[in-house]
């Protein structure tokens, strides 16, 4: 048995600032995103996706498309099923794993949590993004190189942004799904269905209803995010891609939230 | 100091917690006692605000517990040992807390410490944990704050009897230093030797409180004599209700005082005679729940 009392080990109150104020929550939350093993391999297979993935442009592409843009493709893939899933853990995880119970008794205002999972999951998502460009550019310098071809730098900045936007978003989609199921596995199966199975049915619903094919960028919000990969987007692209997030997104994030707040922790 | 007033939950139909009043005061073991599903964790949810409460109100320290400017530094909670990341080791889980009290990093090693877990045992994931070290680790959350005030549902749950032992003396420090405990039980031998007050729950409602002097004198004594029909008969003479107990001891609804000077006056030679601790916690408990009890009327 340890000798240690408690009266041995009290607290100096007088030098402890006895407040939390809601950004100090931030770094806490940031350091659950990779303190468990899933976590760290998660943030982990982002980097090894992005060299996996340049590995191969340079192996398997042919010389004629060793530019930028088929790096940025190449790694553009991987990233967007990993950034929502991590997404989706660092909400879920506090009801799956049942932390929550410790999570919302030390800091009792749930929007402040939650406030900080968004905030830290976009970082991770940005950071993760501008990582991949990195190793996208060092692939694209090193790859022309073995191949003895021209570097061609054949995205532009607004290009980049757009693919920085279009994670994020894919990401954000993550996390309401995550405030909105609030279980590990139920919301990455919805995550699966919402953004595989969807923009099926969608696309061929469009190539058999002429109707419908009018009606798509307005509806579907996969179809209005792929035009961030492809360069930049007219006025009524933003439009669309605006309307659809308001509605695949926006709203179902905010029934999300509200429901976290509302909700029991058991 | 926790106040609890005039609570209830409601999920739909069923009453969980129905109009509970109580207080736990400082410097004492407040026992929280009832059945399974009697409502006891629920109502330590509410008072945690993790659980929306239906009506009434439960107050820590005079304030909501959402008020609190940081909770961890006044009320220390452990609700469930098992409600942990097992993926977390048990240090990283002390250290997410230490962080968010924004507590010297040194709390942590001395936690540990406390609850007696080895510098190895800590860089384990909980997954590996048994339930008994869960424990250990959940009152080192709920201690590294230092609070004033602490709320345990079944800490001693998974607890070898060295491990109940050492739980039992640091709670009884910690009161007798002018802390606050709430414990809950199923387990009343635990109860009884540790809290000054007790709080007896059923179906979602109180069915007794008091300190726990008061409801054991309530329970009487343990009377044992050569001849137990006879001293029954002696008590019943005095208006004493009694109930025949194992190999000839008999359970008197009075004070030792007076059962010893019915005996005494009897002519019958006492070979035991002290209050009906143990065995009057138990009855009394399933007296009081027994219309809520799951086995039906066991009193």
């Amino acid at each position: 048995m340890s000798t240690t009392t408690l009266d041995q080990v009290a607290v100096d109150r007088a030098s402890t600032d006895r407040r939390i104020r809601p950004p100090q929550v931030i770094p806490v939350e940031l350091r659950k995103m990779f303190d468990t093993r899933s976590g760290f391999w998660l943030m982990a297979s982002i980097v090894i996706a992005a060299l996996l993935a340049t590995t191969a442009v340079i192996v398997f592409a042919p010389d004629e498309e060793l530019t930028f843009s088929t790096f940025a493709t190449a790694f553009g893939i991987p990233m967007t099923v990993i950034l929502p899933i991590v997404a989706i853990l660092s909400v879920t995880s506090e009801w799956s794993q049942r932390s929550g119970l410790t999570t919302f008794t030390l800091v009792p205002h749930r929007g402040r949590v939650i406030g900080a999972k968004a905030l830290v999951s976009v970082f991770v998502g940005v950071v993760a993004v501008l990582l991949a460009f990195a190793v996208g550019a060092v692939g694209n310098v090193v790859g022309t190189a073995i191949a003895g071809v021209d570097r061609v730098w054949d995205a532009s900045l607004t290009d980049l942004l757009n693919i920085v936007l279009a994670n994020v978003l894919g990401l954000l989609v993550g996390f309401m799904l995550g405030v909105l199921i609030r279980s590990s596995a139920g919301a990455i199966v919805a995550y699966f269905v919402y953004s595989f199975v969807l923009p099926t049915l969608s696309m061929l619903l469009a190539s058999s209803q002429g109707w419908f094919r009018d009606l798509q960028p307005w509806v579907d919000f996969n179809f209005a995010q792929t035009a961030l990969f492809n360069g930049s987007l007219t006025g009524e692209q933003w439009a669309q891609l605006g309307v659809t997030s308001l509605a695949w997104l926006v709203v179902p994030t905010a029934v999300g939230i509200r429901l976290v707040l509302r909700s029991e922790v058991k | 100091m926790i106040t609890v007033e005039a609570l209830t939950k409601r999920y739909g139909g069923f009453t969980a917690v129905d109009d509970v009043t109580f207080t736990a005061r400082p410097g004492r073991v407040t026992g929280f006692l009832g059945p399974n599903g009697a409502g006891k964790s629920t109502t330590m949810r509410v008072m945690v605000g993790l659980t929306p409460p239906t009506s009434g109100t439960a107050t820590v320290s005079g304030r909501h517990f959402a008020d609190l400017p940081n909770p961890g530094l006044e009320v220390g909670v452990l609700l469930d040992a098992s409600a942990q990341h097992a993926g977390r080791t048990g240090r990283e889980i002390l250290t997410i807390a230490q962080r968010t009290m924004r507590l010297p990093a040194r709390r942590v090693d001395e936690m540990l410490e406390v609850v007696s877990l080895t510098s190895e045992e800590a860089t384990r994931r909980v997954r590996h944990y048994s339930l008994g070290m869960r424990q250990r680790l959940g009152i080192a959350t709920a201690l590294i704050g230092d609070p004033e005030v602490l709320i345990l549902d079944e800490p001693a749950n998974g607890l070898d009897p060295a491990g109940i032992r050492w739980m039992r003396d640091l709670l009884r420090g910690y009161a007798d230093r002018g802390g606050t405990v709430l414990l809950s039980s199923h387990l009343l031998h635990e109860i009884e030797v540790i809290a000054d007050d007790l709080v007896v729950i059923g179906n979602g409602r109180i069915v007794s409180q008091g300190t726990k002097t008061e409801l054991l004198s309530a329970a009487g004594c343990l009377v044992r004599t050569t001849d137990a029909p006879r001293l029954a008969r002696a008590l019943a003479e005095f208006g004493i209700a009694s109930t025949p107990g194992t190999d000839g001891a008999v359970r008197a609804e009075a004070d030792p005082e007076v059962v010893g000077k019915v005996a005494f006056a009897a002519g019958l030679p006492v070979l035991e005679l002290r209050p009906a601790d143990g065995a009057g916690l138990e009855e009394i408990f399933l007296e009081l729940t027994s219309d809520t009890q799951r086995e039906g009327a066991a009193a």
